[in-house]
């Protein structure tokens, strides 16, 4: 009964301020000018002199208790118990004692963890939830992040990159990994199974049908029971009607692919944030290490990695090379789907004679 | 305990390679915890991981779950294969707001951890891609407890559903140079003034505060959020000539020449004979790219604000959009422009839970009804920063056009007159 309950206190968001390092809090605001001592460091000096040093590790994200006392247990020994998070799910620690920071980059390794993910580096993975948890996944992020990264280890140790390169994954087209220079994304290529059986029992119809990005699906009465109909040549299988009405099976074994998509860059440095675009589809969905996806990704980087210039991310290369030559630099096939035809498709047509030979 | 592990040989292979494995984790718990309750949780959920591996679909469905009091803050996760993986069967994630910026003690990240492994399954990551730390595994009744312990020591939950969601900051002005704001100031206010926004799910859909300090955007707020707080400022940008030198000195003038003078976006940047810098200041949009490549020598000014952009969001129903600009600049100083911050974001959730559809984002509608009816909806006057360019089609009504001329003038005059 309500009485029973204990009534939430409605705290929301906590003040940071009493979990900060004594140094960061100190100067909050008054920072002047870092530097970049070597991968996986940052030292930020304030305006008056105090120095704090960032050691940056890449982990599971997935963290097991046992795990996350480790961790505990590194900054308690190195970094007077402060720790941060980033927005990529790497663990930071901060100290203002240069002496600690060899000390404790060889006891995060010794543990195992991956010390770098600062500057030019290929950043961790940033990824959504995937088989262990999500209830529409076409993949399991985690699992092709892992695969992927073990085979990116270095990359994310040194700073070889013209610019920071940050690699997103995403289980559903639904797209919750976001933007990113490069985006490994679920693609389905087949209309949902309908269970006709189960629609009316489980799915209201109507927010069902105003679910459809293309109005693709109709009601209709199939063995004489209300369920839903899908116009398949409409459909873009885009699963969005899956959430709210599970019957509409959209995930397959066969039929759900990957799809590797590039230039997405949230920075407004030089030009405005651009989305990614398609460069690759079809990619079996081959756990448990997806090598198709990691070949690709590793073709572009290596042709990235060649032809761009200094502080170009991929999106500021390709501009600058042009699409053609992003094709022909990475060897990946240029087919009619690359051709946008979504709504404001024709401003990204060439209406010019700017062409390159 | 689990007496039975399941095989697991496509699992197996995540644990090769140098990047630590997840896999390996959720196998301590099995193997070395010893709780019954946590290994024979983590037993089944690799059981059901592994059957997901070998049929490559996920098995996991969605239903109704929260703590006493709220509606919002669990992702409920029910096993449809729960016969064969009992002990994983209910296995809901709460979603845990953070502080702004992501700092903890590690006396605090134990505190929560033993919480978590006292009625969850020891999982935990830190942070979802919507800012929450995030409890992955725990049944129905464990979730209310959990809930009530680590809230009694100052943690409460974020949203899920069609609510306010937790919001993102990045670390700005607490370790970072290019910060104009005070991010964990911004944040709180925000979201501690939708709090009641954020338990009780009544909005169209979700929506998103994430501020950034400058425009890096660390936090993708403008791609990623329906209210993007973007840190800048508006009078000179700081030149250090000494560090100018020393810096071309150091890297050459090609470098300087092909890095920094030609990658500005606006041609605002030349590098003189005598190796200093000259910017022209009006034609700057604050892109950051010259102060990323010569950090000591070139800062933000001091005259600092925000700007304010309404409707990013992903991909799902009417494709990506783009936070667009509705506040080209605001002080954020005083009290009362933290109000005022405030009323603005009341205004746009308001309108927005007036006018939305179901299920259609803050940007979607701006979309459908255009934005001039947004801004006036909102009280917001129009701005030429709101576009890239005018408007290009003349198939529209333009009769009022001596009036809105009008305004113009007369809000220029005012403003000449306030400055
Ligand atoms: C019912 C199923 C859904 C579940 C369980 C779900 C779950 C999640 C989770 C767990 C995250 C955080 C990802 C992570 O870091 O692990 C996330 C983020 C996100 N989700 Fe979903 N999601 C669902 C549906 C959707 C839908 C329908 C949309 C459509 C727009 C969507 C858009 C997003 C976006 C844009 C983010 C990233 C937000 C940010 O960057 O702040 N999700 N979702
Ligand atoms: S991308 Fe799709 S499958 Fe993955 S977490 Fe988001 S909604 Fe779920
Ligand atoms: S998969 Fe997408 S396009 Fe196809 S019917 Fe469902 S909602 Fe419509
Ligand atoms: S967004 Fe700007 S202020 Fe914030 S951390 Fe990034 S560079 Fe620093
Ligand atoms: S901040 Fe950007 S726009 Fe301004 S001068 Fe530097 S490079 Fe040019």
């Amino acid at each position: 009964m309500a009485q029973d309950h204990r009534p939430p206190i409605e705290s929301g968001c906590p003040d940071g301020f009493q979990y900060m390092h004594p140094v960061m809090r100190k100067n909050y605001g008054d920072w002047d000018y870092h530097e970049h001592p070597r991968p996986g460091v940052l030292l930020h000096v304030a305006k008056n002199g105090d120095q704090i040093w960032t050691v940056r590790a890449g982990t599971q994200r997935i963290l097991d208790v046992f795990t996350l006392r480790t961790l505990c247990d590194i900054g308690d020994k190195f970094a007077d118990g402060y720790v941060r998070f980033t927005i990529r799910s790497n663990i930071e620690y901060m100290v203002a004692d240069e002496a600690k920071v060899q000390p404790m980059i060889d006891a995060l390794e010794a543990e195992g963890f991956v010390v770098g993910g600062t500057k030019n580096s290929v950043a961790m993975i940033s990824h959504t939830q995937g088989w262990l948890h999500c209830d529409i996944p076409g993949t399991d992020a985690s699992g092709v992040v892992k695969a992927m990264m073990d085979e990116l280890i270095d990359e994310f140790k040194e700073n070889n990159m013209p610019n920071r390169v940050h690699i997103t994954t995403s289980c559903c087209q639904i797209n919750c990994g976001g933007q990113g220079d490069i985006a490994i994304n679920v693609q389905h290529t087949k209309p949902p199974k309908i269970n006709h059986d189960l629609v009316s029992n489980v799915c209201e119809r109507p927010s069902v049908v105003a679910r459809c990005p293309v109005a693709a699906i109709r009601p209709a009465l199939v063995n004489g029971k209300p369920s839903l109909e899908v116009d398949e040549k409409k459909c873009i299988c885009c699963g969005a009607c899956f959430p709210p009405c599970p019957p509409m099976q959209i995930n397959d074994a066969e039929h759900s692919k990957l799809a590797v998509w590039v230039g997405g860059n949230h920075s407004n440095a030089r030009g405005k944030p651009t989305f990614q675009k398609l460069v690759a589809a079809g990619i079996p969905n081959n756990p448990p290490r997806w090598p198709e996806a990691t070949a690709i990704v590793k073709r572009i980087l290596r042709a990235y990695k060649e032809d761009a210039r200094d502080w170009e991310r991929i999106n500021d290369w390709v501009e600058r090379v042009g699409w053609p030559r992003f094709f022909e630099l990475t060897g990946l096939p240029f087919t009619k789907f690359h051709i946008d035809n979504w709504r404001g498709a024709r401003r990204s047509l060439n209406s010019s004679t700017h062409i390159r030979f | 305990m689990a007496d039975q592990h399941h095989d697991t040989p496509m699992l197996d292979e995540l644990e090769n390679g140098p990047w630590p494995s997840f896999i390996s984790g959720i196998k301590r718990l099995r193997d070395k915890h010893d709780d019954t309750r946590i290994n024979g949780m983590a037993n089944d959920l690799l059981g059901q991981l592994e059957h997901s591996y070998e049929t490559r679909k996920g098995y996991w469905k969605g239903g109704t779950v929260s703590v006493f009091g709220y509606g919002s803050g669990i992702i409920p996760r029910f096993s449809e294969v729960g016969s064969s993986f009992p002990e994983s069967k209910e296995f809901h994630t709460l979603r845990v707001q953070p502080p702004a910026g992501n700092y903890y003690t590690t006396d605090m990240l134990r505190q929560l951890g033993d919480s978590w492994e006292k009625w969850g399954s020891g999982l935990v990551t830190f942070h979802g891609q919507t800012g929450n730390i995030m409890f992955i595994g725990t049944s129905t009744e464990n979730t209310q407890h959990f809930f009530d312990e680590i809230n009694e020591y100052g943690w409460d939950l974020g949203g899920a559903g069609p609510c306010v969601r937790t919001g993102m900051s990045c670390v700005g002005a607490a370790r970072c140079e290019m910060s104009g704001l005070d991010e964990m100031k911004i944040h709180r206010t925000l979201l501690n003034n939708f709090t009641d926004d954020v338990h009780r799910p009544a909005l169209p859909y979700k929506f998103k505060f994430k501020v950034s300090g400058c425009g890096n955007d660390c936090m993708n707020s403008i791609e990623r959020s329906d209210f993007a707080i973007i840190g800048t400022w508006r009078d000179d940008m700081k030149v250090d000539q000494e560090e100018v030198k020393k810096f071309v000195a150091r890297k050459g003038r090609e470098y300087v020449i092909d890095n920094v003078i030609t990658r500005c976006p606006t041609k605002a940047l030349s590098l003189k004979d005598d190796d200093t810098m000259d910017v022209d200041n009006r034609n700057c949009v604050r892109c950051m790219h010259c102060m990323n490549v010569m950090v000591k020598a070139l800062s933000p000014g001091d005259d600092q604000g925000a700007t304010i952009l309404i409707g990013g969001k992903r991909t799902l129903k009417i494709g990506d959009l783009m936070g667009t600009v509705v506040v080209p600049f605001m002080k954020l100083e005083t009290e009362e422009d933290y109000e005022k911050l405030t009323e603005m974001a009341e205004e746009t959730i308001d309108f927005w839970a007036e006018n939305g559809l179901e299920h259609e984002r803050c940007g979607e509608m701006v979309e459908r009804i255009g934005l001039v009816n947004f801004l006036e909806g909102v009280g917001i006057e129009v701005d030429p920063n709101m576009v890239n360019d005018p408007r290009q089609s003349s198939y529209v009504r333009m009769d009022g056009w001596d009036e809105e001329a009008e305004k113009w003038f007369n809000r220029k005059a005012e403003e000449k007159a306030a400055s």
